[in-house]
């Protein structure tokens, strides 16, 4: 797999605290057998209102078009575990996300994607946003090595987990392969599992 | 030192250190649904990967089943062809499936328990985020995402970091007309919605031990809308009671053997923990959510919060955007709000005891004219037991629609939906925008007795002065 140290990319605000799943992907578009397609569907409340006609929100915002990076509030991912949340915005094109918070299942099913949440605070979040609504062409630049975002002469530090970032920057943010090569000790594991044998 | 729960059941159930700092952890029970399932499915196959412990993983369908028309194939085609791969998936892999033939299908929280599949002491994962329901009976049980539900298909195991342990406890009598989900709701209220964030919840105290396995379940089920990953209570002669004679539960010897090793789980009375709360049962009042998060709680008699009540900008403008969402004025009472819709079911209150509860006050009420009110029990067998008992016919004649058993209008990718801007009072757990199928309906978290009290009144109302028996007054 990429290591996966930096991410750069133009950026789209949303804002709010608390956004959950539901929201990002409304339940009606998970009846689906593969997770293509899903970018449609991204934030499709948020971006569409009840006659269908986009909204105002900053994602339907010309200046903001092919951002790649997703500027966002406090416990980001809330709500059900449905990996459809971040399959719908890495297809939607969004690369990823600086954001207060997140919840532990989205921030988990997002880095196995190999699509990078990073936590940032407020003010610097807000910081950058200043930066993009006035100039959207700025490129953020998000280091994951150094924990870093930088956009035009500013920087601002960021955090990430310990494990997602040893995952990411070096290329094992699947896990798949290094779970499989432990077939032994998962046996020796469950045979003392009484239960594992009923 | 002594240990918790949650760190006996790790440590017994890992596999080793990974590289990145996370443990790869055996999951003993692997619970699967349809939803969330056939995209694991297919990247087994494209790896060409067996289903490593198929006598370990179970599998239901509830999401998206119709609760009234059930012969196949469903109106929606889209719903048809997802319950096909998931029939097609587990014949090919070889998993135990509870299909609607079988009689034992339901929500999958539900089935796991009542075929007695949940047990003390192991680990458990469902590609569904209410997955901590199962910790009621002392297990450690994680919501996943579609990735890890390949990892554990292929593996039995997955990449997790160790979590940190909060023990809630709650002491004291819950005063009457007070339910399991009450506490629960008011827990979130006192610790939001991400206060539980790099948590297992650890549920102790009196008011728990007093619990029902039932009312132990409404609580951990609810322990992700915390922000916790896990919700736990420790496994006693209730947990044992109820699992004895289940159709997966040890019989004979290996059952005294077993209840052995699932009292050796419990945490250890000098365990140490990351955090401690206390609350006191007698504070807590009959629950209803108001806003677009389930923090986002007042009792009945309280007024729905201002803006300016928040602590801080944020809460204010977390205020500010439910207030416009729900269509409510700060300051203005919950109850009295007309409701369109009365919803009891789900995985957090659809189990044999929130019917017989309710029914025991219905009896003689009927549903207030305009309102919609639907019953879905959460599983065939609950919905079969209630049937025997009459149950069902108490909520017909009260004037309930009672349907066949699956997830329903909780999150509506099935016919069972709000229109437009109802408001909804629902025994489910989740108050988000759009949640209930309508991009603007609405939705009111409470009791299964309280979204009674709300049907038969036609707006929000106390069940404590609805119904008004003697064990309900004050």
């Amino acid at each position: 797999m990429d290591k996966i140290t930096q991410v750069k990319g133009r950026c789209v605000p949303a804002p709010g605290n608390d956004i959950d799943t539901d929201r990002i992907i409304p339940a009606r578009f998970m009846k689906c057998v593969t997770f293509d397609g899903l970018g449609e569907y991204f934030f499709y409340d948020v971006r569409f209102d009840k006659e269908g006609n986009k909204t105002d929100h900053a994602l339907n915002d010309k200046k903001f078009e092919g951002a790649t990076i997703l500027l966002s509030g406090n416990n980001f991912g809330c709500g059900s575990s449905r990996e459809h949340a971040p399959q719908s915005i890495y297809r939607y094109g969004i690369r990823a996300v600086v954001a207060e918070g997140y919840a532990e299942i989205f921030f988990g099913n997002s880095t196995t994607l190999g699509m990078p949440c990073v936590t940032a605070n407020k003010e610097d979040i807000a910081s950058i946003r200043e930066i993009i609504e006035d100039d959207p062409s700025a490129e953020l630049l998000i280091d994951i090595h150094v924990l870093q975002l930088s956009i035009k002469d500013q920087t601002f530090p960021c955090e990430m987990r310990d494990s997602a970032r040893e995952a990411l920057t070096s290329g094992r943010w699947d896990p798949l392969g290094s779970l499989i090569e432990s077939e032994k000790q998962v046996a020796t594991v469950a045979q003392k599992l009484p239960y594992m044998s009923i | 030192m002594g240990k918790t729960l949650f760190e006996k059941v790790w440590e017994a159930h890992k596999v080793q250190d990974l590289a990145n700092g996370q443990t790869q952890l055996l999951i003993g029970t692997h619970l699967v649904h349809e939803v969330t399932s056939p995209q694991a499915f297919a990247m087994l196959r494209e790896r060409g990967l067996k289903v490593r412990y198929p006598h370990r993983t179970f599998a239901t369908v509830d999401h998206i089943i119709p609760t009234d028309q059930r012969e196949r194939p469903f109106a929606d085609q889209l719903a048809d062809d997802m319950i096909e791969e998931l029939g097609k998936n587990c014949k090919e892999f070889g998993v135990t499936y509870f299909d609607v033939a079988s009689g034992k299908q339901g929500i999958v929280h539900t089935v796991g328990p009542e075929q007695g599949i949940t047990q003390p002491g192991t680990t458990i994962a469902c590609g569904d985020s209410h997955t901590s329901t199962h910790g009621a009976f002392g297990a450690i049980a994680f919501g996943i995402g579609t990735s890890q539900v390949r990892d554990v298909l292929a593996t039995q195991t997955m990449a997790i970091g160790k979590l940190k342990v909060r023990r809630i406890n709650v002491n004291g009598q819950l005063s009457a007309g007070v339910y399991a989900k009450d506490v629960i709701l008011h827990i979130i209220r006192i610790l939001g919605v991400n206060g539980g964030t790099g948590y297992a919840y650890e549920y102790a105290g009196n008011t728990f031990d007093n619990f029902s396995m039932e009312e132990r379940m409404t609580v951990c089920n609810m322990s992700i809308e915390g922000g916790a990953r896990v919700g736990y209570v420790n496994p006693d002669e209730t947990t044992f009671a109820y699992l004895k004679g289940r159709p997966y539960s040890p019989k004979g010897v290996p059952w005294d053997q077993a209840v052995e090793q699932w009292q050796s789980f419990a945490s250890d009375a000098d365990a140490k923990y990351d955090d401690v709360v206390n609350i006191n049962a007698a504070d807590i009042e009959p629950t209803v959510t108001w806003g677009i998060n389930p923090s986002q709680g007042i009792a009945i008699n309280e007024n729905i919060p201002a803006v300016a009540d928040g602590a801080n900008e944020a809460d204010q403008a977390s205020i500010a955007e439910a207030l416009e969402y729900m269509q409510f004025e700060g300051g203005e009472a919950i109850k009295g709000k007309k409701i369109n819709v009365a919803f009891i079911g789900s995985c957090t209150n659809g189990r044999y005891s929130d019917f017989v509860e309710v029914a025991e006050y219905i009896k003689g009420h009927k549903v207030a004219e305009g309102v919609r009110a639907i019953a879905v029990p959460g599983s065939q067998v609950v919905g079969r037991i209630l049937h025997e008992k009459g149950i069902d016919q108490i909520f017909r004649d009260a004037g309930f629609d009672w349907r066949d058993a699956g997830c329903s209008m909780c999150l509506a990718m099935n016919p069972d939906k709000l229109v437009g801007d109802e408001l909804c009072a629902s025994s489910s757990n989740r108050n988000f925008k759009g949640r209930q199928g309508s991009p603007t309906g609405r939705t009111l978290l409470m009791s299964p007795l309280m979204v009674a009290a709300a049907a038969v009144k036609g707006e929000v109302s106390d069940a404590r002065e609805v119904f008004q028996p003697e064990s309900l007054i004050l």
